[in-house]
C-alpha cells in the first residue's frame, strides 16, 4: 500500500471534451474521437502541436486516428474496447507523464455501438456458457445481485434508490440523455430483462466520444483552467475467475477494496474527504458493490446505506452527478473521470457539488481501479 | 438437426467434457500433477501448470450459489423457452460452472442442494442442466 506515493500530484487533467450522445449512423469512430479532441484542446487552451502523448480505446486503428489528428505522438498506447479501460489507461498515462515519455498525454474514447446497434451479448460475444443461453453482461450483474440479495436482503426497491439518484442528477444535467425523473414504482414494474434486473438497472447504450488532455504538475500550472490533480490510484485485476465475463462471486468486494486503500494512502486522503463518487455505474448493483468494496458502508449493507437519497446533489455522498452510464451514457468511465475534472473546477451549474475539492472515481470490474481527484 | 440455440463448437480441449456428457456424466478436469479441479477447460493446469489432465467425473451434486430469470433472447432460439433460468452452481468437488436450472426454479434457494440433469440436444450434444434436489 501507497507504494505509488512518488507519483501523487505528478500529473493533471489540463482539458476535457466530449460530443453530444446519441445515435449519429453517419460519424465513425475516428470522427467522434476527433471533435472530442478539438473540444478537449479548446478548453485546455492548448495547440495540438504540443500533444506528445496518445491513448485510443475502442477505436478501430491507433494509426488512423493519428492520422486523422494529424500528430505523430512519442508515445502511444491502444486500449481494448472494453469499459474497464478507463481507469487503466489514466493510470498508464500518469506513468508516462512521470517517467517522461511524453509531456502532454490526449486520452480519446469513442463508441458507435447504438448506431451499429451493438447488444453486448449472443453472438456479438460468445462464451462457453452459450449453450445454456447465458450471455450478455447484465446477466452476469443479475447473479451477482440476487447473491447480494439472498446473503444480505438487499431488495430491489433499494437498488431502485441507486437509479432514481443517478436519474435525478440527469435532470440537472443539460446535456445528459435522460430527463424525466424516475420512482421507486417505475423501477419496480420496468420491462424485466434478466431477473433480479430490470430495464431501469441497465446503462444506456449511446454513440458519443470522450477526450480528456493530461500533462505533468509543472506544465499544468500554465493552463487556461485550473488543473485537476492525480492525487491517487490503486488497482487490483480479478482474472483467475474470469470465465464467467463480467462476473464475480464476491462482487469484486477485495479487488475495490484494495484499489480504494492504494488510491487513499498515496492521495494522504480517507472516505470523510471525498466530496463526490464517480462510480462505474454500466448496471445498478455495481454501485452497491462498490460502495461496500471502498468501505463507505460495511459489507453487506449498501441496500440500507443508499435509501434516503445518500447518492443525490445535497446527500452524504452525491454519486454520479452527471447522469452516470445509467441515465447519461455509457461512456465506459471515461465521461465519469470528465464529471470529477468538471466538478473540481465548479464548472456544473445546477449539479455542482458545492466547495467540491475530492473526488473518486472507481470501476468495480475485472480490471478493478480507483483514482482520486483534488485541486492539488 | 435444425436448432437456432448456439451449440459448442468442440476442441481438442474440451472434447472430453461432451463425451462424458453424452453417455450421461458430468466431468470437470483435474490435473494429473497436482489434483487441482477446474471447469471450463484450460491447456495447462491454472494451479500448477502442469500439462497433463483428465476428464474425470464427479458426482454431479453440488449447491445453488445464483440464478438469473432470462426474459430476453439474445437468440431467436431461446425466445420460445423465456423465461428460463441460468444459474451458478458450486460442484462437491469444488469447480464452479454455469447452467440451467430445471424443474421448479421458483424454489431457488442460495445454498440449496441440487443434481445434475442431462438434456440430450443432438446426437453429438447433451447438455448438463441441475435440479433442486
Amino acid at each position: 500500500m501507497g507504494e505509488h506515493a512518488g507519483m501523487s500530484n505528478r500529473a493533471a487533467v489540463i482539458g476535457v471534451g466530449n460530443t453530444a450522445y446519441g445515435s449519429f449512423p453517419e460519424r465513425d469512430e475516428y470522427a467522434l474521437g476527433a471533435q472530442a479532441f478539438r473540444s478537449a484542446l479548446s478548453d485546455a487552451g492548448l495547440d495540438k502541436r504540443r500533444v506528445d502523448g496518445l491513448v485510443v480505446c475502442r477505436i478501430g486503428y491507433y494509426a488512423r486516428m493519428g492520422e486523422v489528428l494529424g500528430i505523430d505522438p512519442h508515445w502511444s498506447l491502444t486500449l481494448p474496447p472494453h469499459g474497464r479501460m478507463s481507469g487503466v489507461g489514466l493510470i498508464e498515462a500518469v506513468q508516462a507523464l512521470a517517467t517522461g515519455q511524453a509531456t502532454t498525454v490526449a486520452l480519446i474514447y469513442a463508441n458507435i455501438g447504438r448506431s451499429r446497434r451493438v447488444n453486448y451479448g449472443g453472438d456479438e460475444a460468445p462464451s462457453v456458457w452459450d449453450p445454456w443461453g447465458f450471455t450478455s453482461p447484465g446477466a452476469s450483474h443479475a447473479m451477482m445481485f440476487r447473491r447480494h440479495m439472498e446473503l444480505y436482503g438487499t431488495t430491489t426497491r433499494q437498488l431502485a434508490e441507486v437509479s432514481i439518484a443517478i436519474r435525478h442528477h440527469a435532470c440537472l444535467n443539460p446535456d445528459a440523455v435522460m430527463k424525466k425523473p424516475i420512482t421507486v414504482e417505475d423501477h419496480e414494474t420496468a420491462r424485466p430483462i434478466v431477473l433480479p434486473l430490470r430495464l431501469l438497472d441497465y446503462c444506456l447504450i449511446n454513440d458519443g466520444a470522450v477526450c480528456l488532455i493530461l500533462t505533468t504538475a509543472e506544465r499544468a500550472r500554465d493552463g487556461r483552467k485550473p488543473p485537476v490533480f492525480i492525487s491517487g490510484f490503486g488497482g487490483l485485476d480479478a482474472f483467475r475467475r474470469s470465465s464467467i465475463a463480467n462476473f464475480d462471486i464476491d462482487c469484486w468486494h477485495d479487488e475495490v477494496a484494495v484499489a480504494g486503500r492504494e488510491s487513499f494512502a498515496m492521495a494522504g486522503l480517507r472516505h470523510d474527504d471525498v466530496d463526490a463518487l464517480m462510480c462505474y455505474d454500466n448496471f445498478s448493483p455495481t454501485v452497491l458493490f462498490s460502495l461496500e468494496g471502498l468501505g463507505y458502508c460495511p459489507r453487506g449493507e449498501a441496500g440500507r446505506f443508499v435509501e434516503g437519497g445518500t447518492l443525490k446533489l445535497g446527500g452524504r455522498l452525491p454519486t454520479n452527478t452527471d447522469g452516470g452510464h445509467l441515465s447519461n451514457s455509457y461512456m465506459q468511465g471515461w465521461a465519469l473521470n470528465v464529471e470529477a475534472v468538471r466538478q473540481l473546477r465548479g464548472e456544473c451549474g445546477a449539479r455542482q457539488v458545492s466547495g467540491c475539492a475530492v473526488v473518486q472515481y472507481v470501476q468495480a470490474t475485472p480490471c478493478t481501479r480507483s483514482i482520486v481527484y483534488t485541486r492539488g | 438437426m435444425s436448432n437456432a440455440k448456439p451449440l459448442p463448437v468442440i476442441t481438442a480441449l474440451d472434447r472430453g467434457f461432451w463425451d462424458h456428457a453424452r453417455a450421461g456424466r458430468l466431468a470437470v478436469q483435474v490435473c494429473r500433477n497436482c489434483g487441482h479441479a477446474h471447469f471450463p477447460a484450460s491447456p495447462v493446469c491454472p494451479e500448477c501448470l502442469g500439462d497433463v489432465q483428465d476428464w474425470q467425473p464427479v458426482s454431479g451434486a453440488g449447491t445453488l450459489e445464483s440464478w438469473a430469470e432470462f426474459h430476453r433472447a439474445y437468440w431467436p432460439g431461446f425466445a420460445a423457452d423465456l423465461p428460463y433460468t441460468a444459474c451458478l452452481i458450486r460442484l462437491a468437488e469444488g469447480p464452479v460452472l454455469v447452467s440451467n436450472l430445471v424443474g421448479n426454479p421458483e424454489k431457488a434457494k442460495l445454498g440449496a442442494p441440487v443434481h445434475v440433469v442431462f438434456e440430450k440436444i443432438t446426437d453429438e450434444i447433451t447438455l448438463p442442466k441441475f435440479s433442486l434436489d
